[in-house]
C-alpha cells in the first residue's frame, strides 16, 4: 500500500539538547502506529511537528505525496490533522456541542441555531458512539469523558491523521473500549492514527505496525507486529550502551533520616510510604504522571496532606507548611525550576539569602554583608557560573539556576534531609557531572538524598537504591545489586490494567 | 530613537521624564518656581505620597488596595471626633490609627487566609469603610474644637509645614523597608514568584496580612494630616484616591504584574502627577479638563509599564 502519511528527515535541536535526529518513516492510510519511547525519547516533539506547534530545523511532513511546511497549528488542522494532547483543549463553561462546533456553529444573522448545533453533534456522537449529552457542560464531565469528547473533535473535523497522545492515561477500562473501537473505527475509513502509549498491552492490541524511538533516534521501524514480543520491544526502548558519567562510589548508609508513613493528598489519594537513611541516595523512577513529584510536595508540605505522617530524624513535622519542613531540615529542590524554584528578577544573591536570612536578620534588618559573603562562598564552593552575585538569576543557564538553588538550602545549616526533584532536567551534561558530586558530597557527610528522575539511566546510575511508582502508588523497590534496566521500566510501565 | 527607548524604558527612564517635565513646567509656568508654590506642590500631594508608599508594598505583591480612600476618610472622621470627644489631639491620633490598621487587618486577613481575590476584597471595604465614615457623622462634615488640631497641618519649622517632614520621614522608612528588611524583600519575591517563595520558606500569609496592615495605617496618617489640614472631618474626602495613588505607583515603576518597585521611582511618580496638577491650576485650566488630562496620564504610565516588561521580558 502506498504511504499516506511521511515524515523525512526530520531534526529539530533545542539548546544543548537534539530532541530529534533525522527521523523518517512512512504510514499507509488505514492502519494504525504505535510510536514507542520512555520519556524524552522524542515522541512528543515528533508530534509537535505533525501538530505545527514546532517547526523542524530540517525534514519535511509529506501529506498524500505533498510535502507540508507548518508553521502553526492552523495549517496543520487545514491539512485535515487532528492531534489530541494530554493536555485538553476544551472550554470548560462551555457545552459539549459548542465546543465540538467552535468556530462554525450554524447560525443565522449571527444567532446561533442551538437545536440544529445540538442536533448535528449529537448526529456525530452517536455515530462514533460516545454517550455524552451534547447539552452538559465540559466542566461537569469526568476527566474520560472529556478525552472521549476532545477525540470526537477529530471525527468532526473529518481528520485524515489522527494523533493520539497518551489517550488513555486517565480512561477507565470501560471508556478504553469505547476508545479502542473508535479507533478501528478510523481505521475502517481509511484514516492514518499515530498511537502514543506506554501501555503495550493496547499497542499489541491496535497497532498494524510501530516505530520505536530513543533520544531522538529513530531505533527501529517494525512493519508488522507479528512475531514481536513485549520483552523485545522494551529492550528496544531502554537498550543504550551507558556511559559512566555518574561516578557512583559506595557509602555507609547510616540511620534513617526520613521516615513517611502512609502519606495522602489531592492528587496522591493512595497513601505512599518509605524511608530514606543517612548517606543513602534514594532514587525514585516511574513515568510522567506517576505521582512521584506529587508524593515529593506533600511531604515537604508544598501541599496539604491528607493523612500520614513525615519524621525527620524521628522528629514528627506537624502540618503541611514548608517552612516547618525547613526548620525540622527537610528541604526541596522543586521539579519546575522556572515556577517553584527561582525567584524571577531577583539577583543570585537573593536567591540565595531568601530563606537562611532569618538568622542573622535582627529585627528583621538585613545583614547585606552578610548575605554577599554567603552568596560569594556558595558561588566559589558549587562553581556557579556568573558574572556577579548580582546578576538577575533569569539570566544564568539551567545548571547554575540549580546550583543557586542547592546554595538556598546548603546555607540552611542543619539540613538532614534533601529531596531534589528532577536535578538535571535540561542541564547539559557537564553541569550534570558537577551537580552528581555535589550530591555525593553531601551523602557522604551524612544526609539523606531524595532524588526524583524521570531519567532512567540516571536514577540508576546515582542511587543506592530505587523506588518505582506506577499510577499514583509504589510498585516495585530495588537495591543497587538487583538494578536492571528491564525490571525498573516493567515496574513503572501501567500494563498490569488496574484502573 | 534607539537610544531614546532605552533611555525611556532603562531604569532611568522615570527620572529622565520627571525632569524633562520639571525644566518643561518651570520654564513655561509662571510662579510654578516660587518657593511659595514649591511648597503648595509639596502639600498638595502628602496625602498621595504616604498612601503610595504602602500601595507600592501592595503592588509589588501583585495585590492592590482600592480602599485606600475610604479608610483616609473614615480615618479622619475618627480623628476629629474622637478629639472632640476627649478634648485630647493625641487620643484622636491614636484613635485613628487603631481604625486604619483595624481595616488594613481586615482586608489582609479576608485576602491571606480566606483567599479573597484583593480587588475584590478591597472593592467591599471600600464601601464598608465609606458607608462607616458616612453613618459616623450622618453624612455631614464635622469641624475641630480643639484647636491645636490644626498645628498638625499648619505648623511649620524652618518655614516648611509638618506634612511635608512626615511625608519625607515616610519615603526614608518606607525606602528602608523595601530594600534593608526581610519583609520588604519577601514582599518583592513573593509578587514575583508567589510558589517559589512559599517553597523557598517564606511565609508568604504573614507577609500579605501585614502589607495591608501597613497600608490602613499609612492611610490613617493621610487621613488625620488631611483633616487637619480642610479643618474638619469630611466624610466625603479622597474620593478617587485610590486610583491617583495607583497611577503614580505605576508611574513611579511598580509593576502591576508585582515584584517590581523602588521607593525612588514612586518618589518621582508622586511628584510628576503633583506637578501636572500643580501646573494646570496654575495655567487656570478648569477643573473638568483636569480629569481628562488625569486621564490620559494615567493610559500613559500603564503603556509604559507595558511597553518595560515587554523590553524586560525580550531580555530574558
Amino acid at each position: 500500500m502506498a504511504a499516506f502519511l511521511e515524515f523525512r528527515n526530520i531534526t529539530k535541536t533545542y539548546p544543548g539538547v537534539k530532541a530529534l535526529t533525522d527521523v523518517s518513516f512512512a504510514v499507509p492510510a488505514g492502519s494504525v502506529i504505535g510510536l514507542l519511547g520512555e520519556n524524552g525519547a522524542g515522541k512528543s516533539t515528533l508530534i509537535k511537528t505533525l501538530g505545527g506547534d514546532i517547526v523542524p530545523d530540517s525534514g519535511e511532513v509529506v501529506l498524500a505525496g505533498e510535502p507540508q511546511h507548518f508553521t502553526a497549528t492552523r495549517d496543520s488542522i487545514l491539512a485535515g490533522i487532528s492531534v489530541v494532547h494530554q493536555e485538553l483543549q476544551l472550554v470548560p463553561e462551555l457545552t459539549v456541542a459548542e465546543n465540538l462546533m467552535l468556530g462554525r456553529f450554524p447560525s443565522r444573522a449571527g444567532v446561533v441555531e442551538f437545536g440544529n448545533l445540538f442536533s448535528r453533534v449529537r448526529a456525530i456522537l452517536n455515530d462514533v458512539g460516545i454517550d455524552v449529552d451534547p447539552r452538559s457542560k465540559i466542566i461537569d464531565l469526568s476527566i474520560g469523558t472529556r478525552q472521549m469528547v476532545e477525540i470526537a473533535k477529530a471525527a468532526v473535523f473529518d481528520a485524515k491523521v489522527i494523533a493520539l497522545d497518551e489517550p488513555t492515561s486517565s480512561l477507565s477500562s470501560t471508556e478504553s473500549e469505547v476508545l479502542f473501537r473508535l479507533v478501528d473505527r478510523f481505521r475502517r475509513e481509511g484514516k492514518v492514527i499515530l498511537y502514543v502509549s506506554h501501555r503495550l498491552d493496547e499497542i499489541f492490541r491496535l497497532c498494524d505496525s510501530c516505530v520505536v524511538l530513543r533520544d531522538g533516534k529513530l531505533i527501529v521501524h517494525h512493519e508488522t507486529m507479528e512475531g514481536l514480543t513485549r520483552h523485545q520491544l522494551v529492550r528496544e526502548m531502554v537498550g543504550r550502551e551507558i556511559q559512566d558519567i555518574w561516578g557512583w562510589r559506595g557509602r555507609t548508609v547510616g540511620e534513617p533520616r526520613l521516615s513517611v508513613t502512609n502519606v495522602s493528598g489531592t492528587k496522591l489519594p493512595v497513601p505512599a510510604s518509605f524511608e530514606a537513611r543517612a548517606g543513602e541516595i534514594l532514587g525514585f523512577f516511574g513515568l510522567v504522571g506517576a505521582g512521584r513529584s506529587e508524593l515529593m510536595r506533600l511531604v515537604y508540605g508544598a501541599d496539604n496532606r491528607h493523612s500520614g505522617e513525615v519524621r525527620i530524624a524521628g522528629q514528627q513535622v506537624q502540618a503541611s507548611d514548608p517552612r516547618r519542613s525547613i526548620r525540622a531540615g527537610l528541604v526541596l529542590c522543586p521539579e519546575d525550576r522556572k515556577a517553584d524554584g527561582i525567584l524571577q528578577g531577583r539577583s543570585v544573591e537573593e536567591n540565595v539569602a531568601i530563606s537562611t536570612r532569618r538568622h542573622f536578620s535582627p529585627f528583621g534588618v538585613l545583614n547585606k554583608r552578610r548575605e554577599a559573603d554567603i552568596a560569594e562562598e556558595f558561588i566559589k564552593k558549587l562553581r556557579v557560573r556568573t558574572p556577579s552575585r548580582r546578576q538577575d538569576i533569569v539570566n544564568l543557564s539551567g545548571g547554575n539556576q540549580q546550583k543557586v538553588i542547592l546554595s538556598r538550602w546548603l546555607a540552611e545549616k542543619g539540613v538532614k534531609v534533601l529531596i531534589i526533584d528532577e536535578p538535571t532536567r535540561g542541564i547539559d551534561v557537564g553541569a550534570k557531572a558537577e551537580i552528581y558530586e555535589i550530591l555525593y558530597g553531601l551523602a557522604e557527610e551524612g544526609m539523606a538524598i531524595v532524588v526524583v528522575s524521570s531519567e532512567l539511566p540516571e536514577v540508576m546510575g546515582i542511587s543506592d537504591r530505587v523506588i518505582v511508582m506506577q499510577s499514583g502508588r509504589i510498585s516495585a523497590e530495588f537495591q543497587r545489586s538487583e538494578f536492571t534496566e528491564e525490571s525498573i521500566l516493567a515496574a513503572a510501565l501501567p500494563d498490569r490494567e488496574a484502573a | 530613537m534607539q537610544r531614546l527607548k532605552r533611555l525611556l524604558l532603562g531604569d532611568q527612564g522615570l527620572v529622565v521624564i520627571f525632569v524633562v517635565a520639571f525644566v518643561l513646567v518651570s520654564v513655561f509656568v509662571p510662579n510654578f518656581l516660587s518657593e511659595r508654590n514649591m511648597l503648595g506642590l509639596l502639600q498638595a500631594v502628602v496625602t498621595i505620597a504616604l498612601v503610595s508608599c504602602t500601595m507600592m508594598l501592595c503592588l509589588a505583591l501583585r495585590d492592590v488596595d482600592l480602599s485606600v480612600g475610604s479608610i483616609v476618610a473614615f480615618a479622619g472622621m475618627v480623628a476629629v471626633m474622637a478629639t472632640n470627644m476627649t478634648g485630647s489631639v493625641i487620643l484622636g491620633i491614636l484613635a485613628a490609627l487603631v481604625a486604619g490598621l483595624i481595616v488594613g487587618l481586615v482586608n489582609g486577613i479576608v485576602i491571606a487566609k480566606l483567599k479573597i481575590n484583593a480587588l475584590i476584597a478591597t472593592l467591599a471595604t471600600m464601601q464598608i469603610v465609606r458607608g462607616l465614615a458616612l453613618i459616623s457623622s450622618d453624612g455631614r462634615a464635622v469641624g475641630i474644637d480643639n484647636e491645636n488640631f490644626f498645628d498638625l497641618a499648619l505648623r511649620s519649622f524652618f518655614t516648611i509645614p509638618v506634612p511635608i517632614y512626615v511625608m519625607v520621614i515616610f519615603f526614608l522608612i518606607f525606602g528602608f523597608v523595601l530594600n534593608r528588611t526581610v519583609f520588604g524583600r519577601n514582599t518583592l519575591a513573593i509578587g514575583g514568584n508567589p510558589d517559589a517563595a512559599r517553597l523557598a520558606g517564606v511565609n508568604v500569609d504573614w507577609t500579605r496580612i501585614w502589607c495591608f496592615a501597613l497600608q490602613g495605617l499609612a492611610c490613617a496618617v493621610a487621613g488625620i494630616l488631611l483633616s487637619a489640614r480642610i479643618t474638619s472631618g469630611q466624610p466625603n474626602s479622597a474620593i478617587g484616591l485610590e486610583l491617583s495613588v495607583i497611577s503614580a505607583c505605576v508611574l513611579g515603576g511598580v509593576s502591576l504584574a508585582g515584584g517590581r518597585a523602588t521607593m525612588s521611582g514612586v518618589i518621582v511618580g508622586v511628584l510628576v502627577l503633583g506637578i501636572a496638577e500643580n501646573a494646570m491650576n496654575l495655567l487656570n485650566i478648569q477643573a473638568f479638563y483636569q480629569y481628562l488630562v488625569r486621564g490620559v496620564i494615567l493610559l500613559l504610565a500603564v503603556l509604559l509599564d507595558s511597553l518595560r516588561s515587554r523590553a524586560l521580558g525580550r531580555r530574558v
